[in-house]
């Protein structure tokens, strides 16, 4: 089934998310949608699959125009998406998901519900337990059980909006290869959403980029990642430059760390971080790099093992007392743990730095707000709350409330969902910290990050951590592998 | 003939019947995402709004219907103040479970302590026969046998149909359940007012059926706070609140005895259900009965998961907008 988008436009007050865009999408294909945050790739890919509606344009199927305004609605005419984080109801088991949605009588045939289900499954080679809660299920089977439902209800074309985020390189292999066979077996068509090169790259026919609302360009494959990077950005970017790493002091010292959460038990964990340095931690979501970072910035109590800040043991102290050692902490939830909601951004800057005497200093917030949003080129006025900014600038405040030179700075999943170029701009701020001296210890699931900004790499798996002494020896492949369980100097054939 | 425990246990079916009703209603409701706090008022409201009418009519089924409604318009009325004014579920609720109460007493002052039509006991033929069992369950009145049939009810719609399917969803993630071709706006006007229509007719099986007459509101007072209660007990479980309006009232119902044999003191007697139900709450709530389930074998796991589970419904209480 093809589909024709023409002229498409749509704005979201002043801002212009989707400006006259046209393209064509052939059956069979599998298209790569490239763009940095804020171009548009979403806003686009709502309106086909009936999210939104777009304020002017067309689409047609197979050269016939047609009309919808609701998800269910583009299901009708044959198109599906997969949402990043992917729309099933935690509490239902799988087979529940499955069938809801379905067009079904009132009771539906359960058992022949079940085995619909499971022989959808085994063709795309997807492995799920149909009476497991989705909720028990990680994110790379939550996308399989929702592709299974999509195809279930006749979608021709399929939308992935961000797939490859928080799953790992084994599951992306079993999606990719499932994408490639819906591809060229059944003829769907496929369109790929992403920011990630490296993923396009492999996977897709052709491209087409998207720049601040307009098509830049279409592109069939192979094209080269500088190309690419070209066109989304107008100009090639080149990573921060990483000094020769010329570790100081032991800052962190972590010693026999002992934990546990719902997922995992860590036993035995050494660290050792030492100034000026950058260790990565690397492993799926809840491998326990979570339970590591918390203990070391004194948010979570060990069961056991000690955790030392400049020689001296702080196991069990409370946070402030962290903070009062040179501490600083980014954590991954921006808004929920790292930002006050209804607060502006003056009131972030007094809480953290103007906090002192009994009353609130507004003009002296304000100074400082002002300050920093220059410095830190937010785009924001001091009077803005918080939870109004994109996320690239919340992340930008979180470094601006960041103290100028830190003894340790820990921080969760620094740039996740933020564009190459604010991405960039984030490491240069951790770069200069470092070179003044600070250990640095971070959390990641882009493996390209991991590799092109860590000295050594812990990588965390159920709980065990394996080291990568120096993280320029390791290829990005390699480190998939180790996240996925595999040791190192193990044979990497599948 | 009866047993003495088969009579008590008998009148705990008969006395549990409105808090079975109103927990179930309130249990539909809050799965589907409403929080109706109103219950405690709403249920005596509905109780006066029923007596009055049977009293005025002569007629039993007429009050019964006009209850009904009272407790169907009272939780209308707090979605309608959600979804179309962006009012709190919880705010409105909380002021109308005073204005309910205070309503029922003033509306109702004029009718206080006279008798009016009732709701018979209607022993069901063959099953009343059947030894213990039969006084149980089999004894009692055309509203008691309605809660069996609503527990039933309840519990396939939800767990068996599609209807049930959607229902969950609303309550647990609205925007999975639009993308699914739901109208949550409207799903969720269907189950509120089913469910407050089910306050409404706990309310009047208290005045037309338990403790006939419009009287004191003192028998219920404090009981739409226990469904409540009884509703988080339950774990949001139709079978789990109605097993809590049983225990409840159990309990009740021994303290009374206690009471009336022992030398013990009234007020800590009449306290003890209430602590129990803290304990209890306290139990389920602190997730022991999810770690006791995490050692079970799977088999087992797989058929508790559902009665077991103690997490409220996510969007409980949220609004749900369209991108």
């Amino acid at each position: 089934m093809s589909v024709e988008v023409r002229h498409i436009h749509k704005t979201f007050g002043a801002v212009h998310a989707n400006d006259d865009i046209s393209l064509t999408f052939a059956d069979g294909r599998i298209y790569g949608i490239l763009g940095e945050n804020g171009a548009g790739k979403s806003t686009l890919m709502k309106i086909l699959s009936g999210f939104y509606l777009a304020d002017s344009g067309q689409i047609l199927i197979d050269g016939r125009l047609v009309h919808y305004d609701t998800p269910r609605g583009a299901i009708e005419v044959g198109i599906g998406m997969l949402a990043q984080d992917p729309l099933d109801v935690g509490p239902l088991t799988v087979l529940e998901n499955f069938v809801y949605g379905q067009p079904v009588g009132p009771l539906p045939d359960w058992q022949a519900a079940r085995r619909r289900f499971a022989e959808l499954a085994e063709r795309l080679g997807f492995r799920l337990e149909p009476d497991m809660p989705v909720e028990r299920l990680s994110i790379g089977q939550r996308q399989e059980l929702e592709i299974i439902r999509l195809l279930a209800l006749g979608v021709r074309v399929l939308i992935l909006d961000e797939p490859t985020t928080g799953i790992s390189a084994e599951q992306k292999s079993v999606l990719f290869a499932s994408l490639q066979r819906l591809a060229r077996e059944d003829g769907l068509t496929i369109l790929f959403v992403s920011h990630k090169l490296e993923d396009v790259l492999e996977l897709c026919d052709e491209v087409a980029v998207l720049r601040l609302g307009r098509l830049v360009g279409t592109a069939v494959m192979p094209v080269t990642t500088g190309e690419l990077v070209a066109m989304m950005f107008g100009q090639a970017l080149a990573p921060p430059s990483r000094r020769a790493a010329t570790p100081g002091d032991t800052v962190l010292e972590v010693q026999d760390l002992f934990m546990a959460s719902e997922r995992v038990v860590m036993r035995d964990c050494q660290v050792c971080v030492r100034a000026g340095e950058v260790v990565g931690l690397a492993g799926l979501d809840g491998s326990g790099q979570q339970l590591l970072t918390r203990a070391c910035v004194g948010l979570a109590r060990p069961l056991g093992g000690r955790v030392l800040i400049n020689g001296v043991d702080m196991t069990g102290r409370p946070y402030r007392d962290f903070l009062a050692a040179g501490v600083s902490f980014g954590a991954a939830g921006r808004l929920e743990e790292g930002l006050v909601a209804g607060l502006t951004l003056a009131e972030h800057f007094i809480l953290t730095d103007a906090g002192q005497g009994w009353w609130i200093d507004r003009e002296r917030g304000r100074q400082i707000a002002e300050e920093r949003i220059a410095h830190y080129r937010i785009m924001g006025r001091p009077d803005s709350p918080i939870e109004t900014l994109s996320g690239g600038n919340q992340q930008r405040v979180l470094m601006a409330l960041i103290p100028p030179a830190p003894r340790l700075l820990v921080l969760e999943h620094p740039t996740r969902g933020l564009d190459v170029e604010s991405a960039r701009w984030i490491w240069e701020q951790i770069l200069a910290r470092c070179a003044a001296g600070t250990a640095v210890m971070f959390t990641s699931a882009d493996l390209d990050e991991l590799v092109t900004y860590s000295d050594r790499i812990l990588v965390f798996y159920a709980g065990q951590v394996t080291e990568v002494p120096d993280a320029r020896s390791v290829t990005v492949d390699e480190l998939g592998h180790l996240i996925g369980g595999q040791r190192v100097g193990e044979e990497a054939g599948r | 003939m009866d047993s003495e425990l088969a009579r008590v246990l008998g009148s705990v079916v008969a006395n549990a019947t409105p808090l079975v009703i109103a927990s179930l209603g309130e249990t539909i409701t809050e799965r589907v995402g409403v929080i109706n706090l109103s219950l405690d008022g709403s249920l005596q409201l509905a109780a006066m709004v029923a007596f009055v009418t049977a009293y005025a009519s002569g007629n039993a089924m007429l009050g019964l219907a006009a209850g009904l409604i009272a407790g169907l318009l009272v939780a209308l009325l707090i979605l309608f103040s959600n979804i179309a004014l962006r009012q709190d579920q919880v705010a409105v609720g909380f002021v109308l479970t005073l204005l309910a109460a205070d309503l029922a007493q003033f509306l109702g002052q004029n009718y206080t302590r006279i008798p009016g039509p009732t709701f018979p006991t209607i022993p069901i033929p063959l099953l009343r026969d059947i030894p213990f069992l039969g006084t149980v369950f089999f004894n009692h009145n055309a509203l008691v046998y309605f809660s069996f049939i609503l527990l039933a009810a309840t519990w396939f719609v939800m767990y068996r149909t599609r209807w049930g399917l959607a229902l969950r969803a609303v309550g647990e993630r609205p925007a999975a359940a639009f993308a699914r071709g739901t109208n949550v706006t409207r799903t969720r006007y269907l189950y509120t007012a089913i469910g407050g229509a089910l306050v409404g007719v706990a309310g009047a099986s208290y005045s037309l059926a338990i403790k006939a007459g419009w009287a004191n509101p003192a028998v219920m007072r404090g009981d739409g706070w226990i469904a409540l209660a009884i509703v988080i007990f339950g774990g949001w479980h139709p079978l789990r609140v109605a097993f809590g309006a049983y225990l409840f009232t159990g309990l009740r119902a021994l303290a009374s005895t206690i009471q009336q044999t022992t030398e013990f003191p009234l007020v800590l007697v009449n306290a003890v259900p209430w602590v129990l139900m803290i304990l209890t709450l306290l139990l389920v709530s602190s997730g022991l009965v999810e770690r006791l389930m995490l050692l079970s074998p799977p088999w087992a796991q797989r058929l508790l998961r559902n009665f077991l589970r103690s997490a409220p419904p996510v969007a409980l209480g949220t609004q749900f907008t369209r991108e």
